[in-house]
């Protein structure tokens, strides 16, 4: 395991542990609004120090990460699941069900631009926590399907798969039993981009307010908060802070995933 | 020869007909996707006190009284749902044949042409991804060389770590960073809008951003791959300038790879502007689609400007793959 690898992991391991002790570790009420406390610098009592209507910032920093990783956990695993079970079935089964799935279906999810669909979902749905979860596992699953379509095709051809066949197993028994455990080692670096890209949507999709509606404190919703330029004049914190928060969890994910991927394909170790 | 032949105009028609499944699906979506509207789009633009009158006549007016596709599941007055065929006079076919004439639909707010709104619109953009993809390939080519070139040292570290700050830093965040800096402090610059020529930078640059980072990648790996190839040490040997070596002959093959993602990127870069014109202010497509669509629920509007969007997105996507083809022969016989 590499260095940056090990960096990634302790990131993860604090924000989880902040996500959830969240209501032990933030020390100020997130949404109590005090406008003679507006803008003040970070301090010993306001660490981040504070918004533009009083807030304190490194709580809802802290609530942020439950957001974040809340909705990062859901619409991976969700994504995670219904992309490895058409994969599955569309590689083993090939014929016509595979030409529909990987013919049809990537080609339009992969036409499309993932943020635009989700942008167009939730405009038409309207905004909210669980619309902007359902939009990215929409646009999540394909990047699984593919990946395990792909490694189900390798594996469908080794020999312990004919092996179970001329045992007469099932066909669910061969792909869920003696497939899937065998192709399903890259998800893992997958779903580590996964939980990279699905933070980097929430924040977006928040920030266009299409997302976790104020005054939650997503951290997308914070940088919305924080740009105009009165605060931006007065509060640069309210900026930085959530940006921090946004960019060191992209980052510890985005390490994960580049350390595990080189992990089960040592080929990639030298380079 | 003859067998080739065939076989690459099966492959031709194959991708043709892809492409035209891909179109026909997403037009599709944006038609039916104003059927998720929660209510009634009517009353979501005129308010609850409009008078029944005029409920009718701006459903009218927009086919909103027309039925959604050629069938429905109506519920009748016990309550109960029934199928009913409405054959080919429905919204569905209106909103294709409107498109075929080249016709998107009028504001459900102001009254104007969805194509006129969009198509004033249209130019900002893409003014801006190409600021955007020329500032990334400004940044990324003589970054990634040096990092190639200069493998391990201090230089290239600092190059990776320049990329990943600007792979995990979204843009807005960025964006309003940039704002901070240059119009707030230094006050070189104006914080939006698109009045003077200076006024793209801070929005290409911040739309740049991430690309300018995945390319200086890209360029590094590629370069530290071809240096290791048997051409650098026979134009080496023949006496060639290392600077001759890389830039003429290692820096030709090694952007192949970098074309590609530079193609497919130009799409990520239009929907990526949606956000960067809403940090700038930057009268564009994105900002069509966020205040004036989504902002003032104009539903047309919204799907006039995914549907644009896209097709840009699949167009740009398809010059690529014919770019990518031409750059690399060996994908056209594969």
């Amino acid at each position: 395991m590499n260095r940056l690898t090990i960096i990634g992991l302790v990131i993860v391991a604090v924000l989880v542990i902040v996500a959830v002790f969240a209501h032990w570790i933030a020390p100020h009420d997130i949404s109590t609004t005090n406008l003679a406390m507006r803008y003040l610098p970070p301090s010993s009592e306001h660490w981040f120090g504070t918004d533009s209507t009083g807030r304190d910032i490194f709580s809802r920093v802290v609530f942020g990460a439950r957001i974040s990783l809340q909705v990062g956990l859901v619409v991976v695993a969700v994504s995670a699941l219904i992309g490895t079970l058409m994969g599955a079935i569309s590689g083993y089964y090939g014929g016509w069900v595979d030409r529909f799935v990987s013919g049809y279906l990537f080609n339009v999810f992969l036409a499309f631009p993932g943020l635009l669909l989700a942008i167009a979902m939730v405009a038409f749905l309207g905004a909210g926590l669980n619309k902007l979860i359902l939009a990215l596992c929409i646009i999540g699953w394909v990047g699984y399907a593919r990946l395990i379509r792909g490694q189900v095709l390798k594996v469908r051809e080794y020999d312990f798969v004919q092996a179970a066949r001329a045992l007469g197993a099932s066909d669910a028994r061969i792909l869920f039993i003696h497939i899937l455990p065998n192709a399903i080692q890259p998800l893992i670096v997958q779903a580590s981009l996964g939980m990279a890209g699905a933070v980097l949507s929430e924040a977006a999709l928040s920030f266009l307010g299409l997302g976790v509606p104020p005054p939650a404190p997503s951290w997308g919703v914070m940088i919305e908060e924080a740009r105009d330029l009165s605060t931006l004049q007065a509060a640069p914190h309210a900026l930085i802070f959530p940006g921090i928060a946004i960019a060191l969890t992209v980052l510890a994910f985005n390490f994960i995933g580049d350390g595990l991927r080189e992990y089960l394909d040592p080929r990639q170790r030298t380079r | 020869m003859k067998t080739k032949l065939r076989h690459s105009i099966l492959g031709g028609l194959r991708r043709v007909l892809i492409l035209l499944l891909v179109v026909w699906t997403v037009v599709s979506l944006v038609t039916l996707l104003i059927e998720l509207v929660p209510g009634d789009p009517a009353v979501a633009i005129l308010g609850e006190q409009a008078t029944p009158e005029q409920f009718a006549q701006f459903r009218e007016k927009h086919g909103l009284d027309r039925p959604p596709f050629f069938f429905s599941f109506p519920r009748d007055t016990n309550g109960e749902r029934h199928f009913v065929w409405h054959g080919a006079d429905n919204r569905y076919t209106d909103y294709w044949a409107a498109l075929l004439r080249g016709d998107m639909g009028r504001s459900f707010r102001n009254d104007r042409s969805v194509k006129d709104l969009i198509f004033e619109r249209y130019p900002a953009t893409i003014e801006l991804a190409i600021f955007a993809m020329l500032i990334a390939i400004l940044i990324a080519i003589p970054l990634g060389v040096i990092a190639g070139t200069n493998r391990g040292t201090l230089i290239d570290n600092a190059a990776s770590v320049i990329a990943l700050l600007g792979i995990s830093l979204p843009s807005f965040v960025i964006g309003p960073m940039l704002v901070y800096v240059f119009a707030v402090k230094l006050r070189w610059l104006a914080p939006s809008g698109r009045f003077e020529w200076s006024d793209i930078i801070l929005p290409a640059f911040t739309l740049g951003a991430a690309l300018s980072a995945i390319l200086t990648r890209m360029v590094r790996s590629s370069v530290i791959e071809e240096l290791g190839e048997d051409y650098v040490r026979t134009a080496r040997a023949k006496g060639l300038n290392e600077r001759t070596v890389v830039y003429k002959h290692v820096l030709k093959n090694g952007l192949i790879p970098v074309v590609t993602i530079l193609g497919l990127q130009l799409g990520v870069l239009l929907a990526g502007a949606i956000i960067t014109e809403k940090i700038f202010g930057w009268p564009g497509l994105g900002l069509l689609l966020v205040e004036d669509g989504i902002g003032k629920r104009d539903y047309r509007v919204v799907q006039g400007c995914v549907l644009v969007i896209s097709m840009t997105y699949i167009i740009a996507n398809l010059l690529t793959d014919m770019v990518y083809r031409w750059l690399d022969p060996r994908i056209r016989v594969s």
